[in-house]
């Protein structure tokens, strides 16, 4: 009985060993040309705005979705975000990612990106066993980039930022081109954390198959009690946030010239003006 | 082990193969004016293989008074790990008051990382940074694709940011300043996990460098057009960059995008040709100092950013200002 229980542990142990499991972190964000911005008030109303999926967060379920494809395995993906930020894990979903977690509650809310990133850290410990943690460069609201390597300092893993070609992948480690301006080569090995740039691939469509699919498939919402034993409450949402925005300025249309140029000496008219400004 | 020194504003010296990236510079004339409100002193930190005291001391030449160099072969390419532990270690030593690093791809991905490490707040790829009233620092960054400016205090220690390049100014090079060079041993053993195997491709352009930059969209019809505009880049010493749709065609490399997705620009002339103006392209270049539009459109976007404006056919405009500014040339 006890050697019985022992063997069969072992064989779950080997399972999950074999077993890749890449985690994508995915943001909901608003359409940003669909926001307003009201230049009197300093307001921003997302609600004028539908959510969607951060576009560069495509290309890390596209990168996680290609890795399971080749190696197997599963991906999750994870997201901290309001109840409406639910459809964009179902849309992860749709194009290929197997179970979605989103992380929801007020006590997370007005999070900065070390906050952020210490909820989704404290996610992923819960979730326990992976391999790979792959981001988007950056989200199209916040625009820091900071998330993934602040998540990757959470969990003592290495990282590599702007990956733009995945070279080589095995079951313990990836060969990646990360490009810094200058493009690097670098192997990375598993546990680690990638962000990819727009250019490591083409995001697919789902399918309509998939995209009913997902409609039915669960979400499993976690809020803050659920990573009891995993959390410092201290350090998440707006209390556990180092930085404050104290002002917000939607610039107007600056101090520009804005000077027509007409007519048929338009072309002559520009390029005086071009030398009164000491460039010709 | 502490050094005994206290609340200096550290500036991060992005290194490589000789060559201290130039937005250190602007941040040590930035830290200079913060450091004299808050009467402290401007540090730099660099790290690398092989860095030179003449390297070292262009730094103080700059506004630094102490620089430390952490030198190592293993130190030779960006190891975020490496690069990591020797940061925290520094600011476990000398307790910075500021962190300041450049907003290039290395400094946006060392940050992070750093910050993390001592539980620090950053902020990311400042525009601007003030000393309020009270001697707080105030941090100003774009958010939202560059639609808003939000401004941020920061209330952990040190207040760490990482800023654009070319938002700063460039302040004079003093060779007469003096300050110290400080030889400090990284530490380097133990994590293998990451491996940078070496650098494959340099990059061809930086269009963040270029004082002048002549851009296209997709007014242009053909691939093989864009040949006008590096005639006329090259003819008033401008660098081309293009919008995005151009470079998901494969007309030219990412090197050239302008854009949330592509590079931050900051030249004293751009000129857009066929180019909208939508949000995100826009949120890479609005810094320009002059900014020229030529579209067919008049109700283009970009014409509401723009000192000088041609409502007009790009295919008409190009060849008229290269036949004249090749007339102005000769003569
Ligand atoms: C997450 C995200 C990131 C993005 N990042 C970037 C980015 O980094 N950079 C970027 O540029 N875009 C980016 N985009 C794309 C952006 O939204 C626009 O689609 C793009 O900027 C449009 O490029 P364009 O102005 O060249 O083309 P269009 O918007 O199609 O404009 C073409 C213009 O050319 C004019 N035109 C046509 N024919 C002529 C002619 N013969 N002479 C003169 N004018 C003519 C037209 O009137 C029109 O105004 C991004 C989008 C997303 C969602
Ligand atoms: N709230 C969030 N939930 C899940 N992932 C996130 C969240 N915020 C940021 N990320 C991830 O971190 C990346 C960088 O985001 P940012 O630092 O906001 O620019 C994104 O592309 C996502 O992959």
């Amino acid at each position: 009985m006890l050697l019985n229980v022992a063997v069969n542990f072992l064989e779950v142990e080997v399972g999950a060993v074999l077993d890749f499991h890449v985690i994508v972190l995915i943001k909901h964000v608003p359409d940003i040309e669909k926001v307003k911005f009201d230049v009197e008030t300093g307001r921003i109303d997302r609600s004028s705005a539908p959510g969607e999926i951060n576009p560069f967060d495509l290309n890390a379920i596209e990168t996680a979705v290609q890795l399971k494809e080749k190696l197997g395995g599963i991906v999750t993906a994870l997201s901290m975000g309001p109840p409406q930020a639910e459809s964009s894990l179902r849309d992860a979903i749709a194009r290929g990612v197997d179970r979605a977690i989103l992380l929801s509650d007020h006590r997370f809310a007005g999070a900065d990106t070390l906050a952020t990133s210490y909820t989704l850290a404290s996610a992923i410990r819960k979730i326990g066993r992976y391999d790979l943690i792959v981001c988007g460069e950056k989200t199209v609201d916040g625009d820091t980039g900071q998330v993934g390597p602040e998540v990757a300092e959470h969990l003592g893993i290495p990282h590599v930022a702007y990956v733009c070609e995945i070279r080589e992948s095995y079951g313990d480690r990836l060969i990646v081109v990360s490009d810094m301006g200058d493009k690097f080569l670098v192997e990375v090995r598993f546990p680690a954390l990638i962000t990819v740039t727009k250019d490591v691939n083409t995001p697919r469509l789902p399918s309509l198959r998939d995209i009913l699919k997902a409609r039915r498939s669960k979400v499993e919402v976690w809020d803050a009690d659920s990573l009891l034993g995993f959390i410092d409450m201290s350090r998440i949402g707006l209390l556990g946030s180092r930085t404050q925005v104290f002002k917000i300025v939607i610039p107007s249309e600056e101090r520009r010239r804005g000077i027509i140029l007409k007519g048929v000496d338009s072309v002559n008219k520009l390029i005086e003006a071009l030398r009164m400004e000491g460039f010709i | 082990m502490s050094s005994g020194l206290s609340d200096g504003v550290l500036v991060y010296s992005e290194y490589d193969e000789g060559v201290i990236h130039p937005v250190a510079f602007e941040l040590l004339g930035k830290s200079r004016e913060i450091a004299d409100r808050l009467k402290v002193e401007v540090w730099s930190v660099i790290i690398g293989y092989r860095v030179e005291d003449d390297t070292a001391r262009e730094l103080i030449y700059y506004g630094a008074d102490r620089v430390f160099v952490y030198d190592h072969p293993r130190l030779v390419c960006f190891d975020p790990i490496l690069y990591k532990g020797v940061l925290v270690d520094l600011v476990k030593q000398v307790n910075p008051s500021v962190f300041l690093f450049g907003a290039t791809p290395l400094g946006r991905s060392l940050a992070p990382r750093v910050a993390a490490a001592i539980g620090a707040g950053l902020t990311a790829d400042c525009v601007d940074i003030q000393v309020d009233e009270c001697g707080d620092i105030v941090q100003i960054r774009p958010a939202f694709t560059g639609n808003i400016l939000a401004y941020i205090r920061t209330s952990s220690r040190p207040v760490m940011s990482t800023v654009r390049y070319r938002v700063m100014r460039m302040p004079s090079r003093d060779t007469g300043r003096m300050g110290e060079i400080i030889r400090l041993i990284p530490m380097v053993e133990g994590d293998l996990s990451l491996k940078v195997l070496g650098r494959i491709s340099r990059r061809s352009i930086d269009l963040t460098k270029a004082d002048i930059v002549v851009a296209g969209g997709r007014g242009f019809k053909r691939r093989s057009d864009l040949k006008m505009l590096e005639d006329l880049a090259s003819l008033i010493g401008g660098v081309v960059g293009v919008s995005r749709p151009l470079v998901d065609e494969g007309w030219m490399p990412r090197e050239h995008q302008v854009g949330f997705s592509g590079n931050t620009v900051k030249p004293r002339l751009y000129i857009a040709f066929g180019i909208s103006g939508s949000p995100q392209h826009i949120a890479g270049m609005r810094g320009s100092e002059i900014i020229v539009a030529v579209n067919i459109d008049p109700s283009a976007p970009i014409f509401r950013i723009a000192d000088y404006g041609i409502v007009g056919d790009l295919y008409e405009v190009i060849p008229k200002l290269i036949e004249e500014l090749s007339r102005i040339k000769r003569v």
